[in-house]
């Protein structure tokens, strides 16, 4: 391994590969936008390095697939985690065979479902924020989620998955997302299932031509 | 110039505020481009009123677009009309008046989404082949991009549009119509950045909750010239960030702003800025192509009548919902 090698720039942070303490490791930095005014900048960055930060914690607490959190330090906006590797689940989704993708589907709507029932939501699920390793998902990025049990915030969750599907997996997108809600009902239930569904429903009638409301 | 395989058509918008019609051909080429917008003498837009507004000034607005395009009425190829997403009322006035003229010209009636239009002239007009666009106004907040024939949405806003949160904050501190750049203009003068709700979930915003939260911070008498300036600095960067992360998702090259708030400078200023770090070039559409108007429906008009796409004229009902996912982009699949 290559350490200091960068091996992602998202869009708010830099992920430089290192090792903590002998361990394969990653380390998460949040970097200055020159579009945003600086005390809104540092503010943001702060934030959400505490958020991710507190949130991967409970997620990896309650048997989530997530990255081990190592090593915190806000006066670098820098998280230090376990290294994941494998391929991102949009990179390969359209190569998987539909057994191998009813698996990771319904074994990542099982992991969201979980997360909502203990009052967790990630606020960024999309096909991007996935890892795959071993046939297992990984559940990375957590610095837009919050602690919440609201029927509206899960339903945020599920609409964008599904439109993160629909937007870059489009053929398969109905069909990866029933997979998804099968592991998910059978962590939460039926009945939960059913009102966050009809939340999305909601969701997505909204804000499209609220034309209709000026 | 006019080739054979180029169409002429007409085009009329009437979704919301601004009842305008403009003529134009598949090649691009733009003969006129005529707008009347209805400007409330108080509140918000009326429906109604609106649609009153354009039945009133839809004639005089046909015939000046012909005029300063010199055609007449028998050369065009097709009548091309903004079936929605808007305003039921406004949209009934267009939607007529293009039934009328396809029957009694015999000419094609032709379809339009006003959000595909939007994109359109936005292509055309900074010679954009395939951006990454934000398409804001005052009605509509979104994040499109081309994929598998269609314009898929990667970014929204989760309640109302930020045109319409800066609108309606404008107006009720007594600031003017539009309020985009009144609110601008005031921010200019501010001190103190002040601190507002600040919502992105995935790659949607959310601006309702930072309308009130500004609105209180007024009443509770804080300056406005730093509200306005908090205001405008949370909401773009906002918008910038979740464009930042469609850009990231996508691996586009280019981002186009188009929709009456691409009249903008600062929110141009922060996108450019954003593209910049990502190696990507930024256009905003012109001035004149920002806001609503009628030669963006007659390009993507003469487009979609190129690809044959025409509809009968007992089909011509407004589609209030329409949403952009909805509508092939036949003319894409070529390039």
């Amino acid at each position: 391994m290559e350490e200091g090698r960068v091996i992602g720039v998202g869009a708010e942070a830099v992920l430089i590969l290192c090792t903590w303490l002998g361990l394969k490791a990653v380390k998460k930095i949040r970097i200055r936008k020159s579009y945003r005014h600086k005390v809104l900048d540092e503010d943001l960055r702060r934030e959400r390095t505490i958020l991710e930060a507190r949130l991967m914690y409970e997620a990896r607490r309650l048997g989530v697939p997530s990255p081990t959190l190592y090593d915190v330090d806000l006066d670098n906006y820098c998280i230090v985690m376990e290294y994941i590797e494998g391929p991102k689940l949009r990179e390969v989704m359209s190569k998987l065979r539909t057994k191998e993708l009813r698996a990771i589907l319904s074994k990542l709507g099982y992991a969201v479902g979980i997360l909502h029932a203990n009052g967790i939501v990630h606020g960024d699920l999309t096909t991007s924020n996935v890892i795959l390793k071993e046939g297992i998902p990984f559940l990375i990025d957590y610095g837009l989620g919050s602690f919440s049990y609201d029927t509206e915030e899960r339903a945020i969750d599920l609409h964008i998955l599904l439109r993160s599907l629909e937007s870059t997996h489009y053929s398969l997108s109905k069909k990866a997302f029933k997979m998804f809600l099968k592991g998910y009902s059978n962590a939460l239930g039926r009945e939960i299932l059913f009102n966050v569904l009809k939340k999305v429903k909601e969701i997505r009638r909204r804000g499209r031509y609220v034309k209709e409301r000026a | 110039m006019r080739h054979y395989d180029d169409v002429l058509v007409l085009g009329i918008e009437s979704t919301a505020h601004t009842f305008g019609v403009g003529i134009a051909s598949s090649k691009g080429l733009i003969l006129s481009n005529i707008n009347s917008t209805y400007v409330p003498s108080k509140g918000g837009i009326h429906p109604r009123e609106a649609a009153e507004h354009h039945s009133k000034v839809a004639s005089q607005v046909v015939l000046k677009a012909l005029e300063v395009a010199h055609v007449n009425l028998e050369e065009l190829d097709g009548i091309a009309v903004a079936l929605g997403p808007g305003l039921g009322p406004c949209l009934r006035v267009g939607a007529t008046l293009a039934r009328a003229l396809s029957l009694m010209l015999n000419k094609p009636l032709i379809p339009v989404n006003h959000a595909v239009a939007h994109i359109e002239i936005g292509r055309l007009d900074t010679g954009f082949k395939d951006p990454l666009v934000v398409y804001v106004s005052g009605g509509n907040t979104l994040i499109a991009a081309f994929n598998e024939g269609r314009y898929r949405v990667f970014g929204e806003t989760l309640d109302i549009a930020l045109g319409n949160c800066i609108d309606v904050f404008a107006r009720k501190v007594g600031l003017g119509f539009p309020g985009v750049p009144e609110v601008e203009g005031k921010a200019l003068s501010w001190k103190e950045f002040v601190k507002l709700p600040y919502t992105v979930k995935g790659q949607d915003i959310s601006c309702s909750g930072l309308l009130t939260a500004a609105l209180r911070k007024v009443n509770e008498g804080r300056r406005l010239e730093d509200i306005c300036f908090s205001l405008l600095e949370t909401a773009y960067c906002m918008l910038v960030e979740v464009t930042e992360r469609a850009l990231v998702h996508t691996s586009k090259r280019e981002v186009l702003l188009t929709g009456g708030v691409a009249r903008s400078k600062l929110l141009s200023e922060k996108l450019k800025l954003m593209a910049k770090e990502h190696g990507a070039k930024f256009k905003a559409v012109r001035a004149e192509y920002a806001g609503d108007n009628g030669a963006m429906i007659a390009y993507t008009g003469a487009l979609a009548l190129k690809h044959g796409i025409m509809i009968k004229v007992k089909d011509g009902g407004i589609r209030p919902r329409w949403r952009i996912e909805e509508v092939e982009v036949p003319w894409r699949r070529e390039e």
